[in-house]
């Protein structure tokens, strides 16, 4: 059941470096693969490397859940999962080779499938963290079912590091679907976002959605007779064209990295967080719609206070993804009640703001 | 560095009422139904014995206390301005939905109110082509598939008090029920909670949107049984209902051949809508009681069922009874209509129900562990029966590894309970002990907050106050549930010990 001992010598380490910074007051920048280090405000502090903390612990694939030490390369999990034919469902982007599970759940990021299977926190099933102290705390288990405490671990999913270093996590895993296919049609922008909702209010078995400028492409994942009739009834009442098996590969996961040639340039990309059926909003600049429209990348200039009015008017909130100038904020202001939750957290894991100080907010 | 943090007292608030016991003398009753009456109509707050004994108890009538007063706000305005005077006057506040806790997550505190939230009982808005539905948390679980089922929608987390429990309720524990194996739990179905901190503060945790900024608070909320905040909104997801359903009723000779039977459909990709264990003497308890015609002579009868379209059931199905008949399912029926869907349904869903035809009374328990020490457990379980001198038979969402033996007793006979309480308590720790959690969906309440202290260590539970405080400095929200004070983990003499050395030697110890 112990994933790390107390005698384990890269833990020593590590530890030893948190009692030292918190002793010197100094602010330490956790480090995994720095592959999101474009992600969040800007990292500060001296940077401690848990990447000696890898290894997967435990993998029971008829139990659905892996185990795995913060620092091992995301590569070497899906790799452990696919001999299985298991996956992560939430289909995490890694933004580069060197990307690390840890780093994964302290960002939080999700990749297309999320809208349908659900986000990388609807998948931790526990979390071991180092805290200031440089003790080791272990929160939720192995299991799925489990409501002992406070629900820690999912904390941890998207906290950037700012409570601690996730020193393993525990993840659920699914089966890799049966079959997939991906079509792609016209779908003009005034009727883009309804059709797309519409959609997913019948059983169809739509893994994954991408708009832009007139055109949608549409992934079906699941039972091979559920896929076929999806393809035959897309192809019948939309047009739908087939995208070969490998090109639709590429092309998701061109999207899930931002390799897509959308996010090529130096246009600051804005990541907004809409209600799906959210109208379009009346802002510059070009949009690629995601998650059957809650998920809306905007390349453009407009400024970010407008941007960031325009969502909250539909109950949205817009993230500085990538680019522009962090400086007016990256993350979308919280509500003065949530933000004192926020200061209490972070004195409660971290008194002396030794993780990741600023990473996510300038006071945290 | 502008705010005023919190300063966390060790013997302050989450000391203070720590004994939901604790009477108040007359003189401080007095003005805390004075203030309360001040501020809510006559109809909405009681406080004679005779109008407040309905809710001295919830679903585990074991344990029991009368409160000082039980507030029925109606409004929002109402609730704020209650939590405004209880956080003046430091009296505790103890969040209802149904009050069908099985973990007495609800029973009262003596010194403090009990805010039922039973008249926030409206659907606010059903969005049909967002898939949302925006309701007060009073709301019953069923009630929002009913409200949806005109629109081929329905709200997937079906615990088995559905008809019942309240959606508030279930945020508050973070329910299952059968089908969340493969649609989740309450948490991966709320979009938003709306609410207000013990101080009277409004605040939201999550969005309509899919994400929000900042920490997860929508997650730490949900499964914090009432401590955190008090809940007055719910946003959930709707999704399709499925256009069919059917259920495969497999019997095995042997438990443990039932258990690696349930992992070897997991291994075969497949994630049934529903995967159910009942050992034989839960089977023969309930065949007397619904009569559906099960096996009474399988050592454990397994229910999976599979929901989709036409074509996706008849590809699962098919596949399933191949999966069990090479696991060695000694027979295997499938439901040939809706009707019989139910019937073969019918025992498991009335499990509790048959443990009450076959004792004056029985105790639920709910924990979690990998599925595949089921045989392990169920052979302890068996042994503990004899120690303990009590039946236990036990029902097992096999899919997730959440067990619920029931195991029955005479409560008229203090000792019986008392032993049932042992045998219950050995149960969980046996949990923990097998790589599992000591509450899988029931919640740690007042039941198995003793437990706790066997699951986490001292530095885990100072990090769960930590966070206590965060929300609500002040510790009025439900005092004295689900996290155990150090003292009284010292007190019930079972430590989680780490490497060999016990941590606060020198807590006092008596």
């Amino acid at each position: 059941m112990s994933a790390v001992t107390e005698a384990d010598p890269a833990l020593e380490t590590i530890r030893d470096a948190i009692r030292a910074a918190v002793t010197d007051r100094r602010a330490l920048r956790l480090v995994g693969g720095a592959t999101k280090d474009f992600y969040g405000e800007t990292p500060q502090g001296e940077p401690l490397d848990l990447r000696a903390l890898r290894g997967i612990v435990s993998y029971e694939p008829t139990e659905l859940v892996i185990q795995v030490r913060g620092g091992t390369p995301l590569a070497e999990v899906h790799e452990a999962l696919a001999a299985h034919a298991q996956m992560l469902a939430f289909e995490p982007p890694a933004f580069g080779e060197a990307a690390t599970i840890g780093g994964v759940v302290a960002a939080g990021l999700s990749g297309p499938r999320r809208a349908s299977a659900g986000a990388v926190r609807d998948f931790v099933l526990g979390a071991t963290i180092l805290d200031a102290q440089g003790r080791v705390l272990r929160f939720g288990g192995q299991v799925m079912k489990n409501v002992a405490g406070y629900d820690v671990s999912r904390l941890l999913c998207g906290s950037l590091g700012i409570l601690g270093p996730i020193v393993d996590v525990s993840l659920k895993v699914l089966p890799r679907p049966m079959r997939e296919a991906s079509v792609r049609l016209p779908l003009d922008a005034s009727r883009a976002i309804g059709t797309m909702n519409r959609w997913c209010a019948e059983p169809l078995p739509i893994s994954a959605t991408r708009w832009h400028d007139g055109q949608a492409w549409v992934r079906f994942s699941g039972a091979a007779p559920a896929v076929e009739a999806a393809l035959a009834r897309f192809a019948r009442e939309h047009g739908a064209v087939r995208i070969d098996d490998d090109e639709a590969a590429h092309r998701w996961r061109a999207l899930r990295e931002h390799e897509d040639a959308f996010f090529a340039g130096d246009q600051p990309l804005w990541r907004l967080s809409l209600p799906s059926t959210a109208p379009w909003l009346e802002l510059p600049g070009r949009v690629l719609v995601e998650w059957a429209g809650a998920q809306r990348w905007l390349r453009g200039d407009a400024d970010a206070a407008r941007i960031r009015a325009e969502c909250e008017r539909v109950g949205g909130t817009a993230t500085l993804f990538r680019g522009g100038d962090r400086s007016a904020g990256v993350f979308h202001p919280l509500p003065e009640a949530n933000r004192r939750v926020h200061r209490a957290l972070k004195h409660a894991f971290d008194p002396s703001g030794v993780f990741n100080r600023g990473r996510m907010y300038p006071d945290l | 560095m502008n705010d005023v943090l919190p300063q966390p007292s060790p013997v302050g608030a989450q000391s203070r009422h720590a004994d939901p016991f604790a009477a108040p003398d007359a003189a401080r009753r007095r003005t805390v139904i004075e203030r309360l009456a001040a501020i809510l109509p006559a109809h909405c707050l009681l406080y004679r014995t005779e109008d407040t004994r309905p809710y001295e108890c919830d679903g585990l009538s074991a344990y029991r206390q009368l409160p000082l007063a039980v507030a029925l706000p109606e409004s929002e305005d109402q609730v704020r301005a209650l939590l405004q005077v209880c956080h003046a006057l430091d009296v505790p506040v103890v969040p209802r939905g149904a009050g069908t806790s099985l973990s007495g997550g609800s029973m009262p505190h003596a010194a403090g109110v009990v805010l039922s939230m039973a008249k926030f009982n409206r659907i606010l808005s059903i969005d049909p082509v967002a898939r949302v539905a925006r309701v007060q948390p009073g709301v019953r679980n069923l009630a929002i598939s009913e409200a949806a089922a005109t629109h081929r929608l329905y709200y997937a987390p079906d615990p088995s008090s559905q008809i019942a429990c309240s959606i508030g309720g279930n945020v508050a524990e973070n329910s299952g029920g059968v089908h969340c194996l493969k649609y989740g739990l309450t948490v991966h179905n709320v979009l938003r909670v709306r609410g207000f901190t013990s101080e009277g503060e409004p605040i939201e945790f999550g969005s309509e949107a899919l994400d929000t900024a900042g920490l997860d608070l929508l997650a730490l909320a949900i499964g914090s049984e009432g401590m955190l905040a008090v809940v007055t909104e719910v946003t959930v997801k709707l999704v399709p209902t499925p256009q069919l359903a059917r259920v495969l009723m497999a019997s095995f000779d042997d438990v443990v051949t039932a258990g690696d039977a349930v992992a070897a459909i997991i291994a075969a990709g497949i994630i049934p809508a529903g995967l159910e264990m009942m050992d034989r003497k839960a089977t023969i308890a309930v065949e007397q009681f619904v009569g559906a015609g099960y096996d009474l002579e399988a050592s454990a009868i397994l229910l999976a069922e599979s929901d989709g379209t036409p074509e996706e059931v008849a590809d699962e199905i098919e596949r399933m009874e191949q999966v069990l008949r090479a696991a060695g399912a000694t027979a295997i029926r499938v439901s040939g209509s809706e009707a019989e869907r139910l019937l073969f349904w019918s025992g498991r869903k009335n499990a509790f129900p048959a443990a009450g035809r076959l004792s004056p009374d029985y105790y639920c328990m709910d924990g979690t562990i990998p599925r595949r020490m089921i045989g392990r457990m169920l052979e302890a379980i068996s042994g503990m029966e004899d120690r303990y001198a009590l039946r236990c038979i036990n029902v097992f969402h096999a899919g997730d590894g959440n067990l619920h033996p029931l195991i029955l007793f005479d409560a008229n006979d203090a000792d019986q309970w008392q032993r049932a309480e042992r045998f219950g308590a050995e149960i969980l720790e046996l949990c923990v002990e097998l790589g599992g959690t000591v509450t899988g969906e029931h919640g740690v309440g007042i039941e198995k907050i003793e437990s706790m202290c066997a699951q986490f260590t001292p530095e885990e539970l100072e990090t769960f106050f930590a966070v206590k405080r965060a929300f609500d400095p002040a510790g009025i929200l439900n005092p004295g549930k689900a996290i155990p004070t150090l003292a009284r983990c010292a007190e019930y003499g079972r430590m989680h010990v780490r490497g060999g050395r016990l941590p606060f030697p020198d807590l006092p110890r008596f």
